[in-house]
């Protein structure tokens, strides 16, 4: 066993120590994002928010979509991760690894966009002295916190025994060995140890999927609890459940794809693993297609006036139609169609299929929002094209495109530091075993 | 102990009084000297009360508002339950409401708490001028969901807004489905605040940049038993205000018994099975004073055209 940790060590060690030009330049245009994005908000901040497309109708933007987006991959990430690990599912640990970073980045990228959709952040502390439990934003702020909490543990004692075992390495500086024997918390493999740590995994385990389940249905209702079409539905909480999964899946597809592709992680990070994955996307998928169906064809059914402008204009082709075809044919059915069919089938075509698909999914949560905000009760009749009709300015283009950046960021510096294969788990799963045996005799 | 209890007292009514220099408050832990020199308080329960001048301090601005407002912003004006009934058949889109409601409300010139929107019920139905106001419900869906507490409902029947509290989350204004709320977007015009006598929350004044505003149906005047500019204003009468409990109600030119102006001209609101139990109440648009054309008048063609196609 010690040795397959060895062997995976080295396996992962370049990403971990990355020091190309490419990494670099990488670095270098993130940061360039992000700081456009902080340009932005300084703007917004100090010019208020006529800077951006929002308007006394449409008062909420991309900035919510992108606050259910990210939400809904932290959510997504421990569930995936929880379901693999009490499946007791063998090729689970690049998984689980990937998933739960994506959760513990999602978690905090995601509340920061919520900040930006308020006019005031000089008054945010008004949110805990006047706190009012009445208010579905409150639910909102005591879920997050709750979760965010609960994510970061259950990450950080998934991590624990690899930072053990990363702080004997030689190879790294005196400090990065300090930090990872720091973090280790005193770990070294004593059966009491062992014990403790399987045990809280297993709590950990079994709570963080009905919080995270619950937190999702409560992000749902900040809509589902107004008098809007379009959100006011019965369906809404477990609908934003099977978004955010089946979004975080496609995610996690992609950045398991681009990690072996660059670090030539292949015999860790197989085929087999996106064959699954993509089985979990069809399962999914047809889930959320399900509700996606059940949504739209009872509101076009009964066609009650309100609704049934929001159904108009989510169909129209002038309006919002391509986008809802969009959202339907490649983010439901060309997913499901292409890893469905074996000769379709491949490792490329299911990474390509998911990536449609996650994009797809953010602009779903654009016709969750936008729409409905532009179908009011009482006619707008604003001869104002800019109160009438949302479309985003650049800050708020700056400010997403940041969120984006901010996580590949994030997401590349954690990898760096716990490395993207889990080292211990790994070695202890019997199926592991045998996939770095397959790489002793081929590298031999 | 006896001159203490009396100080305490003293001490407590200055904590809650109004003078000629502002609202006044008491520091706790000082020690303080007597200056023999006494000052003439208003208390909050009307009471004219003596105080040493020793014992007031004047308090930060930031805490005059914040007191001023838990001591009588949030309170009704007792007894009342105000009510509006809109008489559709009358209103010819003149538009003089709108204009007085901005001078009122020191509002600019693209910011309208109160609209007029051209309605048509039916496919067959004819079309007809809708002003459309803050409905002040009884069962507020934008004050559910303030997560501060900063829109409340008063025993009065207002819906009012705390300003100073709003964080601007709007979400208020997505609840509301009458979009009656607008935004400060800009940072707004105000008007000088100098010796203002009613405290923000019945004022919506001053204006704050990036916060929620809307019709608020003129506390500080009703408070002071005079009707809101908006009904004084109609040339056409279309406005009536009054008082539930009353029973009465009044354009400026008559009033009338509310439960019979209801019943006779078969008053309804807006969109009841909302559930949202508006206190405004609407009567239909028959026997018009005037065609619905009249209020083309100055309007763009293009304008018209907007409110035509989306006359539903
Ligand atoms: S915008 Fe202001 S008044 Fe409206 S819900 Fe938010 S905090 Fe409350």
């Amino acid at each position: 066993m010690k040795n397959t940790r060895e062997k995976i060590f080295e396996a992962i060690l370049p990403s971990m120590r990355d020091k190309g030009i490419k990494f670099k330049l990488w670095n270098a245009f993130l940061i360039a994002i992000i700081l456009w994005g902080l340009y932005a908000l300084w703007i917004q901040v100090t010019v208020g928010h006529i800077v951006t497309g929002m308007r006394d109708h449409i008062v909420w933007g991309i900035y919510i979509v992108n606050f259910i987006f990210f939400i809904g991959l932290g959510y997504a990430g421990s569930v995936i991760a929880a379901l693999l690990y009490f499946g007791n599912i063998k090729w689970r640990t690049p998984i689980v690894r990937v998933a739960t970073v994506m959760m513990v980045i999602s978690t905090i990228i995601g509340p920061i966009y919520i900040f930006m959709e308020i006019g005031r952040l000089d008054r945010i502390h008004h949110l805990f002295i006047y706190a009012r439990l009445q208010s579905p934003i409150m639910w909102d702020v005591i879920a997050v916190i709750t979760y965010l909490i609960g994510c970061i543990i259950f990450f950080y004692l998934r991590v624990i025994r690899d930072f053990s075992f990363l702080s004997n390495k030689e190879i790294f500086s005196g400090f990065r060995q300090k930090l990872y024997r720091w973090l280790s918390i005193g770990y070294c493999e004593k059966p009491e140890q062992n014990r403790l740590l399987k045990q809280s995994n297993d709590i950990l385990g079994v709570l963080i999927v009905p919080i995270a389940i619950l937190v999702s249905s409560i992000l749902s209702w900040i809509f589902g609890m107004t008098l809007r079409p379009g959100w006011h539905s019965s369906i809404f909480g477990p609908y934003f459940v099977l978004a955010a999964i089946y979004s975080g899946i496609g995610v996690v597809v992609v950045l398991l794809y681009i990690y072996r592709s660059i670090y030539k992680l292949e015999a860790y990070i197989t085929d087999t693993h996106f064959k699954y994955l993509g089985y979990a996307i069809i399962a999914f998928g047809a889930g959320y297609g399900y509700f996606t169906f059940s949504e739209y064809f009872t509101d076009w059914y009964t066609s009650k006036e309100w609704n049934a402008r929001l159904i108009e204009k989510l169909f129209d082709p002038q309006q919002y139609g391509w986008a809802t075809f969009f959202t339907t044919v490649g983010g439901i059915l060309i997913p499901m169609i292409v890893i469905g069919i074996p000769q379709l089938r491949t490792t490329k075509s299911t990474v390509v299929v998911s990536l449609i698909m996650v994009i797809a999914m953010w602009v779903k949560r654009y016709l969750i929002i936008i729409p409905t905000l532009e179908n009011t009760l009482v006619p707008m009749q604003d001869l104002d094209p800019v109160v009438s009709k949302y479309s985003a300015t650049w800050v708020e283009w700056a400010l997403v495109s940041a969120s984006f950046a901010a996580f590949a960021l994030v997401f590349t510096w954690i990898m760096r530091f716990v490395g993207i294969i889990p080292i211990y788990t790994s070695s202890e799963l019997e199926e592991g075993a045998r996939i770095y045996s397959n790489v002793q005799t081929s590298s031999s | 102990m006896e001159k203490e209890r009396r100080n305490f007292i003293k001490k407590g009514a200055a904590i809650g009084a109004t003078g000629a220099a502002g609202l006044m408050t008491w520091m706790a832990a000082e020690d303080v000297n007597e200056t023999g020199e006494k000052v003439k308080l208003l208390s909050t329960n009307g009471e004219i009360i003596e105080v040493d001048k020793a014992y007031l301090k004047m308090a930060s601005v930031e805490n005059a508002e914040q007191m001023r407002r838990d001591l009588i912003g949030r309170e009704p004006v007792p007894g009342r339950k105000f009510i509006m009934v809109v008489d559709l058949g009358r209103c010819r889109n003149a538009k003089k409401c709108i204009i007085a409601c901005q001078k009122m409300h020191y509002l600019a010139e693209d910011k309208e708490w109160l609209k007029v929107k051209l309605l048509k019920d039916s496919d067959a139905g004819a079309p007809y001028w809708f002003p459309k106001l803050c409905m002040h419900c009884d069962n507020p869906p934008c004050v559910k969901v303030c997560p501060v507490a900063a829109t409340f409902k008063r025993e009065d029947g207002l819906v009012l807004i705390d300003n100073d509290k709003c964080i601007g989350c709007k979400f208020c204004m997505v609840a509301c489905p009458y979009s009656t709320r607008v935004f400060n977007w800009e940072d707004p015009e105000n008007p000088d605040m100098e010796g203002a006598e009613f405290p923000s929350t019945e004022t919506s004044l001053p204006h704050y940049h990036n916060t929620v505003e809307k019709c608020d149906f003129c506390p500080d005047m009703v408070r002071m038993g005079k009707l809101p500019d908006c009904v004084t204003v109609c040339p056409n009468g279309v406005f009536y205000f009054g008082d539930e409990n009353e029973d009465a109600v009044t354009n400026g030119d008559e009033t009338v018994r509310l439960s019979a102006l209801l019943k006779d001209r078969a008053g309804y609101r807006y969109m009841e099975e909302l559930g949202t139990k508006p206190r405004v109440y609407y009567l239909p648009p028959v026997n018009r004073m005037f065609p619905v054309e009249r209020g083309y008048r100055d309007l763009s063609e293009e304008e018209i055209n907007v409110m035509k196609d989306q006359m539903k």
